[in-house]
């Protein structure tokens, strides 16, 4: 274990939420809050710490997968803690626990809150509450991966214990440039998004907060009803955007180049559409007869559909009085997320896709014991490591699942609650069924079961494996 | 530069890395999964698992962008191939590995007709080496440019030398061979000396010249070159045969030990003025018996690295020979060089740096019509190449009459693969490459040469 490297860039990682961490103070400027004060002394006291901690760089800078892994899910960890010291200090979020539940939450783009009444935060907590979407949705090692000379391919282990999918490649040869690319086209694409609000009528400060919280398929909102009390305009631009941004950014990568037409042949992409229109057409058939007019149902069927399963979490209505087929819907989707390579979360259309040609290879393999069947995806063959990890990721995160829900189920809520609010953290979703329906909270969750969900949302935004990795003795022995 | 380097074998495994660390943007393609996934976790580049020579695959690769493809599989035919295509996809530049010593000998057919930019002949390159090293002592430095097809050799005036106050002129009527002097360096000057520049002693001088002539120029000019009379070699593969060749050539005796009949009938077929041994070399006597002890030098060429070393250690022990030892595997290279093992040769590095050699020229030469650019002579003069095209300003003209600027010096031409060196009456043609080395920085295309 090179402990050198990981100290060296966790010092990075600090750095740069520490710079990030300015970004509060201006709004705080601007509305003239007290609270602004909290902000800029964390983020001081982190600039210097980072500063001091990179200030010598270590001499062998070369690490391995499991050392990618370790700083990876380390840096999460650091990052939650000192993102979560502004809100505790300000009086906002006072308890500890809570904070860091909070932290968490908008860093993995969750959005599951244990705030009882969102507005009654300063708005600088409210910014930074989004803010960490932002950051957390592309990953701040990718970030630091574009603006740290690094060099040496190990780079490649961070972006792959960061990144989402089964199979995380690479746009150009060099790292530092796909990372580069990617930041750009996320940067871009979020301006796009918040001058589209503004025109719609947005304010300013909510349109900010919106679309930060969009971009990085967060969730958290800023008024008690999410977005329900915005007029439908906006309402379909953040459902096209949470859309959007559930989508492979390979596809926006090849949308540059000279070949756009091998946008639209990415075959993940093409099914994630196809689950999109079909379900938002199920469900509005379903809701339909309790809204007096079509468009309203298929505004919110869309707006709910586009939200759960890019793991997003705004909600324009309450889901948890919908028929029950729908909120059974909303639930596939939500084990489903959105597209590997995005900033969503949750199992990742491919990983379903890959999962389902497996099981109809096994079929044919009954049927015909000799054959022999390649699975293909984007007509490649797929080797058969990918399919193996698929298979393994899906058992691995099953265990978890359960595990989980054992632990959480001692607080002794109803089945709905307990289980989607399992599922709603562990999948970075945010809101679930039940008591932690979009209206409701985790706040009524024991401080054991609040740590087990932390866990499971850091566990869900970096695939598994970097926290199960964490919790490996073996990982910290010296050999 | 973006540049797509075709098979991942231990060529270009090792050209990858020296990439990587020059900053350039590398994809790699191999049709192994395993050897692509084990090169991007090490090194920071695109992989890529299938057939380098699918259009598909090439264009996945970004070909239309790519400044340069490497084709370093182990099949000759899939490397033209490779080549051929990337050339038509992607228009750029290519360099093949071709090794089977059939299309060496077509090499320049090849190459202009496929638009190749160079092929690399590993083994060629590896006896190429250690002829030169057998060759000169090391107070002569070697240069190589123009993609390895010229020479620059480098030697100090020694005090009470023939060529002490002589301009050039004098020297070439005295020595009467085709040998070019064309950089001196003289304390920290570096000069571009023309006819009537005067040598002095204790300059360092730099000529171009074929391996025979230059042996022949410092046999004139009184410089021991320590040359080996005589050389045996062990092991009779295909670097052997190139190196027996290229010895025989420059005289000296060629004595090669094989343990197969078969090849040793083969190389005598080949080699008419070789003596061929048949005989096991790891057997002490056998070595004893044909005067390993008394030779000049002994090259180790088998195909096991354990006997070369072995065999290497034995002559070291029992003899003066100059010693050089073929060594495949460049693992515990480090305490490789603890042993007394003499000059360690290794086929797939000189490979790799030859290609990396040639990046760099081409780097060097990039928004210019320069071809190639070295900087020789420890970065301070730069030997550059250029194609002469049909509307060039020298076409024609004897090279005494084009008015050259100062410092430059049109020091060889390559006609269809033969390498000449001018003289005042020696007119460019259509087609020709020129090798023009200067202390002049900047120049961008042929008719920068002329004042």
């Amino acid at each position: 274990m090179n402990y050198g490297i990981i100290g060296y860039i966790l010092g990075w990682v600090l750095t740069i939420e520490s710079l990030f961490m300015f970004l509060p103070c201006i709004i705080a400027a601007i509305y003239r809050e007290e609270t602004g004060w909290t902000f800029l002394t964390v983020a001081v006291i982190g600039l210097l710490a980072g500063f001091v901690i990179t200030r010598r760089k270590p001499k062998n800078t070369v690490f391995f997968t499991r050392e990618g892994f370790v700083i990876v899910s380390l840096s999460w960890i650091v990052m939650s803690l000192v993102g979560a010291i502004p809100f505790v200090l300000n009086g906002d979020i006072p308890n500890f626990t809570n904070a860091l539940f909070e932290t968490i939450s908008g860093f993995t783009t969750t959005g599951a809150s244990i705030l009882a009444d969102v507005e009654a935060l300063s708005k600088c907590s409210l910014f930074w509450r989004s803010f960490t979407h932002w950051i957390g949705g592309m990953g701040v090692l990718v970030f630091l991966l574009a603006i740290l000379p690094m060099t040496g391919g190990h780079n490649m282990h961070l972006m792959r214990a960061e990144s989402t999918g089964p199979a995380v490649g690479k746009l150009v040869p060099k790292v530092k440039e796909t990372a580069k690319i990617l930041y750009m086209i996320y940067f871009c694409m979020t301006v796009v998004q918040i001058v589209l609000l503004l025109i719609a009528g947005m304010p300013w400060f909510d349109a900010v907060t919106t679309a930060v919280g969009t971009a990085g398929t967060g969730g958290f909102g800023i008024k008690a009803d999410s977005m329900a009390g915005y007029s439908p305009a906006i309402q379909w631009i953040v459902t096209i955007f949470m859309i959007l941004f559930g989508v492979n950014f390979n596809m926006y990568y090849l949308l540059l180049g000279k070949n756009k037409l091998n946008a639209f042949k990415l075959e993940e992409v093409r099914w994630y559409f196809v689950v999109i229109l079909v379900s938002t057409g199920i469900i509005t058939a379903n809701i339909a007869s309790t809204y007096s007019n079509l468009s309203d149902a298929v505004r919110d069927a869309a707006f709910q559909v586009g939200s759960i399963i890019t793991t997003t979490g705004f909600a324009t209505t309450d889901f948890v009085i919908w028929p029950m087929a729908s909120q059974v819907i909303l639930v596939i989707l939500m084990f489903l997320g959105a597209c590997a390579g995005s900033t969503g979360g949750g199992v990742k259309i491919s990983r379903i896709v890959i999962m389902l040609k497996a099981v109809k290879q096994e079929v044919m393999y009954l049927l015909h014991p000799k054959s022999v069947k390649m699975i293909k995806m984007d007509d490649k063959a797929l080797d058969k490591s990918v399919v193996r990890n698929v298979t393994v990721f899906l058992a691995t995160y099953v265990l978890i699942y359960i595990v989980s829900l054992i632990l959480v189920s001692f607080d002794n809520f109803d089945f709905a609650t307990t289980f989607t609010g399992v599922m709603a953290t562990l999948n970075n979703i945010g809101p679930g069924l039940g008591a932690v329906g979009p209206t409701g909270n985790f706040d009524g969750f024991s401080d054991l079961s609040k740590y087990v969900l932390m866990f499971d949302m850091l566990a869900g935004r970096l695939e598994l494996y970097p926290m199960l990795l964490l919790l490996t003795p073996a990982v910290w022995k010296k050999n | 530069m973006r540049i797509i380097v075709v098979g991942c074998g231990k060529v270009g495994a090792t050209i990858t890395e020296q990439l990587i660390q020059e900053n350039h943007d590398v994809t790699v393609i191999d049709k192994d999964s395993n050897v692509v996934t084990d090169i991007t976790n090490n090194f920071d580049v695109m992989g890529l698992v299938g057939n380098g020579a699918s259009y598909e695959i090439q264009k996945d690769a970004g070909i239309e962008k790519t400044d340069l493809l490497i084709a370093a599989t182990d099949s000759d035919e899939l490397n033209l191939l490779c080549c051929l295509i990337a050339r038509k996809a992607g228009n750029c530049n290519t360099i093949a590995r071709v090794r089977n010593p059939l299309y060496s000998k077509e090499v320049s057919f090849i190459k202009e007709e496929l638009g190749l930019s160079m092929t690399i002949n590993p083994e060629y390159a590896a006896a190429t080496e250690i002829a030169r090293l057998l060759r000169f002592p090391s107070a002569i430095e070697i240069e190589t440019f123009a993609k390895g097809r010229a020479e620059l050799l480098k030697f100090p005036i020694a005090e009470g030398s023939v060529l002490h106050n002589r301009s050039l002129v004098e020297v070439s009527q005295k020595i009467k061979e085709e040998v070019l002097i064309c950089v001196v360096e003289r304390g920290d000057e570096v000069i571009i000396p023309n006819g009537s520049f005067v040598l002095q002693e204790n300059d360092v001088v730099s000529i171009i010249a074929s391996p025979k002539k230059a042996k022949q120029f410092f046999d004139k000019i009184g410089v021991d070159t320590h040359q080996a009379k005589d050389a045996t070699i062990v092991g009779g593969g295909t670097i052997a045969h190139y190196l027996a060749e290229q010895l025989l050539n420059t005289g000296v005796a060629v004595k090669i030990v094989e343990k197969d009949l078969k090849r040793c009938e083969e190389l005598s077929e080949l080699l008419p003025g070789a003596i061929i041994i048949h005989g096991d070399a790891t057997n002490q006597d056998v070595l004893l018996e044909e005067g390993t002890n008394r030779a000049d030098a002994v090259v180790t060429l088998t195909g096991l690295d354990e006997a070369n070393i072995f065999l290497s250690l034995f002559v070291r022990n029992s003899s003066k020979a100059k010693v050089i030892t073929k060594v495949d595997r460049i693992n515990f290279s480090e305490l490789m060089g603890t042993f007394p093992l003499g000059s360690v040769i290794n086929p797939k590095k000189i490979t790799a740096n030859y290609i990396i050699r040639y990046v760099r020229a081409m780097q060097n030469s990039i928004g210019s019509n320069v071809e190639t650019l070295y900087r020789i002579v420890n970065n301070k003069a730069e030997a550059l190449e250029f194609t002469i095209k049909g509307d060039a300003p020298v076409l024609g003209i004897p090279l005494k009459d084009l008015t050259l600027k100062k410092n430059l010096l049109i020091a060889c031409v390559n006609r269809k693969g033969k390498i000449i060196i001018p003289n005042g009456m020696f007119t460019l043609e259509q087609g020709d490459t020129v090798v023009v080395v200067t202390t002049q920085q900047g120049l961008g295309d042929i008719r920068d040469i002329l004042k």
